[in-house]
């Protein structure tokens, strides 16, 4: 299955190899940074590239490649949601997931590396398993090492490798109990230039933060479960008891872990919570383009919009921009073309805007089409599509947990064409 | 250069031993000393990495293995500190005693001699108490790619394969494939094991060892039968990485073993005799119904797997239900609209979708959309939408002219790469219908002057040529133009040229006459070849001379031929044959290791194979088979050993409460399914092992829950009585042979004893004492009945390893009150277990076994009738055999071992025309063969 793994940085430096089978050399990146050359943007890489005897299957996260070497058939997909999972788990190691922590902890990562796979075929992926036999590190830990010259590593097999939950370690215990759980849900929609929605949908998920002590089996209803239609699930929830009755029910991992994600599909009608009057031209003669943008808000229940930003791709012949906002700031970056206005929070009062002149590249053709604007923002204590968590009940434990739910609304893929 | 490789790590000695070779070196070229002294460098660049290993803390250790792996993850070469650090193997310190496996199985290959000296540290790490250190020493053991130690590892899988633990069995599974490919000659020592492993029940194990089936003997689907059901029934609770492999694995067994659910409608018709109606076979609805809810994980892989079986397995009508986990079908066209943002692989893929989901309904939307893309920056992305529409326009007649006219808008693009994907695509769409559009041909005609693509302007040329009648004249002072510019164009563009020269000079030779002979001389001195010889030909075919053949009569045909349009085709076109979801299917070429996914079979393939129970095994009558519903069968569970009972500890007790909860819901779906799967007869009762002190935490993991199954007393086993109502003071005791493999030892034979108590008091602690057996012999006790209340029946397995004899195993039964001696005596077919082998096998195994004292013969059996399918279920309720392949032939073979040694016995049967059979007894135990001979023979007569 996986052969190899090499971590490439998105400058293009090779920082970190591992291999599960015989070493393969790190020539056959060269098949890799060839294929990255000619996608111009990381994005655009093909996750999967044929080289002559090998494949290299490859997925792009927080600026470092995660390239694989593959050898005989396996599905793609195997590779990637596995590739993933390691991006995941270095991130729950370690805060984030990125090269410095990853080349600050070269060796945590390495011990991870060698517990996740054997042969090539993942043995432990399950975090809380993989914690206990690789203790994550805190400052506090490293300094008692030091002293004590006690390790980082487990001695005894976890007790979730051979429990039918395996995410699960045994013996967990706190002095307060307590169940936090996070509706996120992300908005993708494409706005046309009349500002009606093309396409919306929502992409919601639930984050859970319980720390509770003993085996508690907890079972979480919602108002409107109907709502959902497609959902799936982290491997503890019972399916059959949401098929049968709409609740989530299951014995928890410990710590936090993303419970469900559901899609709430284009069928059902999807409020878009901003509306974008938006004007950009670019002149036939003197180089030169006109911009004028206006945020507003539309259906936000009642809330208030907040981390509003509009970034905008702008052709290769926009030089650069004089504009003026009303509120918040703007930055021009002339060499990725992105203009991006960070408005903050929306004032309903009075409404943000943008306008100005972009200096074109002298000579050049008009650009074609004007370019489509990415919307980000944030509405805390909705959730858009109108799921509410009912009742969170726990069973098989004798204590009281202090039970939570937030809801956030964020805006996903949000692409408003010009 | 052996003196550079001195251990010991001192500096000073190092430097001493440089001092003198730089000394000596003094003399030489100053550019070879700059050279030696790199590399002495590096020779002793790690001296003081060396010393920390070589010193007595383990922090220093610690910290210098560290640096060490840090240096192997950037790919800087430390195989020089091999020796310094495979001494450290044996370290007391787990963190330092780990980093030195990841180094060993790095460099271990490269220092093969080296890398010898620890592996008797793996191998006692192999018998240490502690599981996880039994499956790293064998992780870390079949990792080291060292061929001399091949009989070592084999030796070391065999015995994990049967740990106690089943995350060491788990670890044999992984290694399986290791050892494979380092010497692929182990093959069918590796097949048992995968076989013994298969056949493991705990959920841990399922995926790897079927990992290690698909990589060693994926073609071995006989090894799968009997493990079929359990496999589907336990693939929910495996964890997700193995999902996916078994799921594919499975996809490809449906394949070979049930019968085409969408085909019946087609060909029922056809061979209406022979067809019975189609039934799905319940083990094919067994499988989907257990994949189905997996289309909830939370990993993708797992989706797309269940995703692909239900295409390639399901019903039509139900591989819908996929369509909403993928997003497929035509309510979610939205979802597929094209984000300015997408990478373009993703743009391409989401093009593909929409145009594949168009019709006559929801054109119009879909070609509103395509017309924003088209002005998008992205160039590939905007060729690949002309290319849809075209795609559209061919598809959907309603709409050719819409899509026509607005790709000529697009000729008038400012961008050269959108015009002459255009001009691609109007060629082709042109070709259905060129009478109608001769005003579309003229104005590509004036394009030629401003389009510099080539493949554009070569699409041009040909159009003016094939359609040079509906442009009589501007056809011939395009070719004016491109004679003037011949030399410069491309080599796609000049064939063009020569074609369109060609062309013109059939149809209206006195304007082009001398144009298309000049066209011709500039292509005979052409560099290249193609554009040579096709000058040459067209020359010949076209002028007449008097040497030109009768081809020159048939010009006008060859090249004004109607030509058929051209099918506008999806670049994912032709794929289909790829399992979905694969690598394979994704490059469209085949990886290696891809394993076809078969065609459907003609006929089902026996579906008894699948069946567990040993008495299902010969006949396929199932009514017969099936014993009084649920009637008194148990499933015991018992956690091995009575010491360790106490430590089931935490997980055996949480383990069984989310099985428990899983259990309810499952039962209910039992009781729908009852009448599909009548041979469904299993309760839980499940003894729940209690938690106690954690005191022997290692052991407690070493545990395995075992399932030791009783079987319901039917009419094909044999009850025997152990002990008489009378005799019994009230308590009957009965047992028989539950011919099922006794699994707390596989070598011991299973004895079911079943106890009714009659009297009108209660019968408290039961249990066997003071056995008394023949040397060797040994017995398993069945655990105390605490009590068994008035007019009820208990019933228990013990094990009784018989050493494959005949003799009485004889002990006490002992109540609160009284003991009974008793006695099991066991017939000589009890002894055996059935095995399957194929028919090779079985003649390869019974031609080592010819000699006198393991083959015994029977001239006739003294049957007159023909040996009759009666006799066969005498043979499965006596003999424990397995049937013969195909029972076709007039040779029944069985092939069985005993219990105890696992000794192979064959049993042929040879039937003769007119009556009567040849009877052979193939075994290397004299007695047994003897014996069987003359049990069947007595059996048959009866």
């Amino acid at each position: 299955m996986i052969h190899s793994l090499f971590l490439i940085s998105n400058a293009g430096d090779l920082f970190l190899e591992k291999h599960w089978k015989s070493v393969i050399s790190r020539s056959v990146c060269d098949y890799f940074f060839e294929a990255r050359e000619k996608a111009v943007e990381p994005d655009n890489v093909p996750p999967v590239i044929r080289t002559p005897h090998h494949y290299l299957i490859n997925i792009y996260r927080e600026k470092i490649f995660f390239v694989s070497v593959i050898q005989t058939e396996v599905p793609p997909l195997f590779v990637i949601e596995f590739l993933h999972r390691v991006a995941e788990t270095f991130q729950d190691y370690f805060g984030e997931c990125s090269e410095t922590t990853i080349k600050d902890n070269v060796v945590i990562v390495y011990e991870l590396l060698e517990e996740m796979l054997d042969n090539g075929f993942p043995l432990a992926t399950e975090s809380n398993i993989l914690k206990e036999l690789i203790r994550p590190p805190t400052i506090l830990r490293s300094m008692v090492n030091t002293i004590t010259g006690s390790s980082n590593v487990g001695e005894t097999l976890p007790t979730g490798q051979l429990s039918t939950i395996p995410w699960r370690r045994a013996g967990v215990k706190y002095t307060s109990n307590e169940a936090y759980f996070d509706v996120v849900e992300e908005i993708d929609a494409i706005l046309d230039k009349s500002g009606t929605a093309v396409f919306a949908e929502i992409q919601g998920v639930i984050d859970a933060c319980v720390k509770l002590s003993g085996m508690p089996d907890l079972t979480l209803s919602f108002m409107n479960p109907r709502l959902l239609d497609d959902v799936s699930f982290h491997p503890c929830v019972r399916y059959k008891r949401w098929e049968s009755e709409r609740v989530i029910s299951f014995i928890p991992p410990d710590g936090n872990f993303q419970l469900m994600s559901y899609h709430i599909s284009a069928q059902n009608l999807v409020a878009i919570p901003v509306y974008v009057k938006q004007n950009i031209s670019f002149f036939e003669t003197g180089s030169s383009g006109r911009l004028d943008i206006t945020v507003g808000p539309k259906q936000t229940m009642g809330k208030t919009l907040e981390c509003l930003v509009v970034t905008v791709h702008m052709p290769k012949v926009v030089l650069s921009a004089n504009l003026s906002a009303t509120q918040g700031t703007y930055n021009y970056d002339p060499v990725t073309k992105i203009l991006v206005w960070d408005i903050g929070k929306l004032n309903p009062q009075k409404l943000p805007n943008l306008k100005g002149s972009l200096s074109l590249q002298s000579g050049a053709p008009k650009p074609e089409e004007n370019p489509s604007l990415n919307i980000d923002l944030k509405i805390q204590q909705l959730a858009i599509s109108g799921l509410k968590v009912n009742r969170l009940d726990v069973y098989g434990e004798k204590y009281k947990p202090f039970k939570g739910v937030k809801y956030v609304t964020k805006a996903g893929k949000f692409q408003v064409r010009t | 250069m052996s003196l550079s490789y001195s251990c010991n790590g001192h500096i000073c000695e190092n430097l001493l031993v440089m001092d003198s070779f730089v000394r000596f070196l003094k003399e030489r070229e100053q550019e070879q000393l700059i050279k030696i002294l790199s590399f002495l460098f590096y020779i002793f660049r790690h001296d003081d990495l060396k010393e920390m290993l070589d010193s007595n803390k383990d922090s220093l250790k610690l910290e210098a293995m560290k640096r060490i792996v840090a240096m192997i993850a950037r790919g800087k070469n430390a195989s020089d500190l091999f020796p310094a650090v495979v001494k450290n193997v044996a370290c007391k310190n787990i963190e330092v005693k780990k980093l030195v496996y990841v180094y060993l199985v790095r460099y271990a290959e490269e220092q093969q001699d080296l890398a010898l000296l620890s592996i008797s540290t793996f191998q006692r790490g192999l018998k240490d108490p502690n599981q996880l250190i039994r499956a790293s020493a064998l992780r870390v053991l079949s990792s080291i790619r060292v061929t001399i130690i091949v009989p070592i590892m084999m030796l070391a899988i065999k015995e994990a394969a049967s740990d106690m633990s089943p995350y060491v069995r788990k670890t044999a599974a992984h290694a399986i494939p290791k050892l494979h490919s380092l010497d692929p000659e182990q093959k069918d020592q590796l097949i048992e094991v995968i076989e013994k492993l298969l056949a493991d029940k705990t959920t841990l194990v399922a995926g790897s060892v079927v990992m290690a089936f698909e990589e060693v003997c994926p073609d071995r689907i006989d090894l799968i039968h009997k493990n079929y059901r359990k496999l589907c029934n336990l693939l929910i609770d495996v964890e997700e990485w193995g999902q996916v492999v078994i799921i594919n694995m499975l996809t490809r067994y449906a394949r070979t073993q049930f019968l085409n659910p969408n085909v019946n409608v087609s060909i029922t018709h056809m061979c209406e005799k022979k067809r019975k109606p189609y039934v799905m076979d319940p083990d094919h609805r067994l499988l989907l119904r257990n994949t189905k809810p997996l289309l909830q994980s939370r990993n993708a892989a797992v989706v797309m797997a269940v995703a692909q079986l239900y295409f390639h397995l399901a019903p039509k009508a139900e591989v819908g239900i996929i369509a909403k986990a993928l997003g497929m079908f035509e309510p979610y066209l939205k979802s597929f609209y094209i984000r300015s943002t997408d990478p373009t692989q993703i743009k391409i893929l989401k093009l593909e979708v929409l145009t594949n989901l168009a019709n006559e309904a929801n054109i119009s939307t879909i070609l509103r959309e395509f017309q924003t893309y088209i002005k998008s920056m992205d160039k590939d992305f905007v060729a690949a939408s002309i290319q849809a529409i075209g795609r559209c326009a061919t598809n959907i007649g309603e709409v050719r002219d819409t899509c026509l006219n607005g790709l000529v808008q697009l000729l008038s693009n400012r961008d050269e790469l959108v015009v002459a994907e255009s001009v691609v695509v109007i060629k082709k769409l042109l070709q259905m219908q060129p009478e109608q559009h001769s005003d579309i041909i003229k104005h590509m005609a004036k394009l030629i002057d401003n389009i510099q693509v080539p493949m554009a302007r070569a699409s041009i040329l040909w159009l003016i040529g094939e359609y040079c009648e509906h442009v009589p004249k501007i056809a011939p002072d395009v070719l004016r133009k491109m004679a003037k510019s011949f030399t410069n164009e491309e080599d796609i563009v000049k064939l063009q040229i020569i074609n369109l020269a060609a062309k013109l000079y059939l149809t209206n030779s006195k304007q082009t006459k001398l144009l298309t002979q000049y066209v011709l001389n500039l292509a005979k001195y052409d560099q290249n070849y193609d554009i040579r010889d096709r000058a040459r030909f067209i020359r010949q075919l076209i002028v007449p001379t008097d040497k030109s053949g009768a081809l020159n009569k048939y010009a006008k045909k060859l090249f004004l031929a109607l030509k058929p349009a051209p099918v506008l085709e999806s670049p994912f076109k032709d794929r289909d044959h790829f399992q979905l979801g694969s690598l394979s299917h994704l490059l469209n070429a085949k990886a290696a290791g891809y394993q076809e996914l078969p065609d459907w079979p003609e006929s089902a393939p026996d579906p008894s194979v699948r069946n567990v129970e040993v008495k299902d095994s010969v006949c396929a009558e199932r009514t017969v088979l099936t014993g009084p519903e649920g009637a008194g069968v148990l499933l015991l569970q018992t956690t091995r050993g009575s010491s360790n009972i106490a430590s089931g500890s935490d997980e055996s007790g949480s383990g069984s409460e989310s099985e428990e909860s899983r259990e309810e819901t499952e039962s209910e779906e039992e009781e729908e399914d009852e009448e599909e799967e009548k041979k469904k007869r299993k309760k839980l009762d499940k003894t729940k092992a209690k938690k106690q002190a954690e005191e022997s935490a290692e052991r407690c993991a070493i545990h395995t829950i075992h399932q030791i199954r009783t079987i319901a007393p039917s009419g094909s086993i044999k009850m025997y009585e152990l002990l008489h109502r009378i005799t019994g003071e009230g308590l009957a005791v009965e047992y028989c042979f539950s011919r099922q493999p006794f699994s707390p030892d596989p070598n011991m034979v299973a004895v079911q004893i079943q106890f009714t108590n009659n009297t009108n008091s209660e019968t408290k602690n039961l249990h066997i004492e003071d056995p008394r057996l023949q040397s060797g012999m040994r017995i398993r006790e069945f655990a105390e009945i605490g009590l068994q209340p008035t007019g009820e029946s208990v019933t228990v397995v013990m094990g009784i390893d018989f050493c494959d004899s005949t003799q009485a195993a004889n002990f006490q039964l002992c109540t609160h009150t009284r003991k009974f001696f008793v006695s099991i005596q066991p017939p000589v077919g009890e002894l055996m277990t059935p095995t399957f082998l194929t028919e090779n096998n079985f003649k390869k195994e019974q031609g080592e076994r010819t000699s006198a004292h393991s083959r015994f013969n029977t001239h006739s059996c003294p049957t007159d009738c023909s040996f009759s399918s009666k006799h066969l279920s005498f043979f499965s309720s006596y003999v424990v055999v397995t049937p013969p392949p195909p029972p076709s032939a007039p040779v029944y073979r069985f092939a069985g071992k005993t219990v105890s040694s696992g000794c192979l016995v064959l049993v042929t049967v040879t039937t003769k025309e007119g009556g009567g059979a040849q009877l052979t007894v193939n075994c290397e135990k004299m007695v047994i063969g003897t014996m069987l001979v003359k049990d069947i023979l007595q059996a048959l007569s009866q």
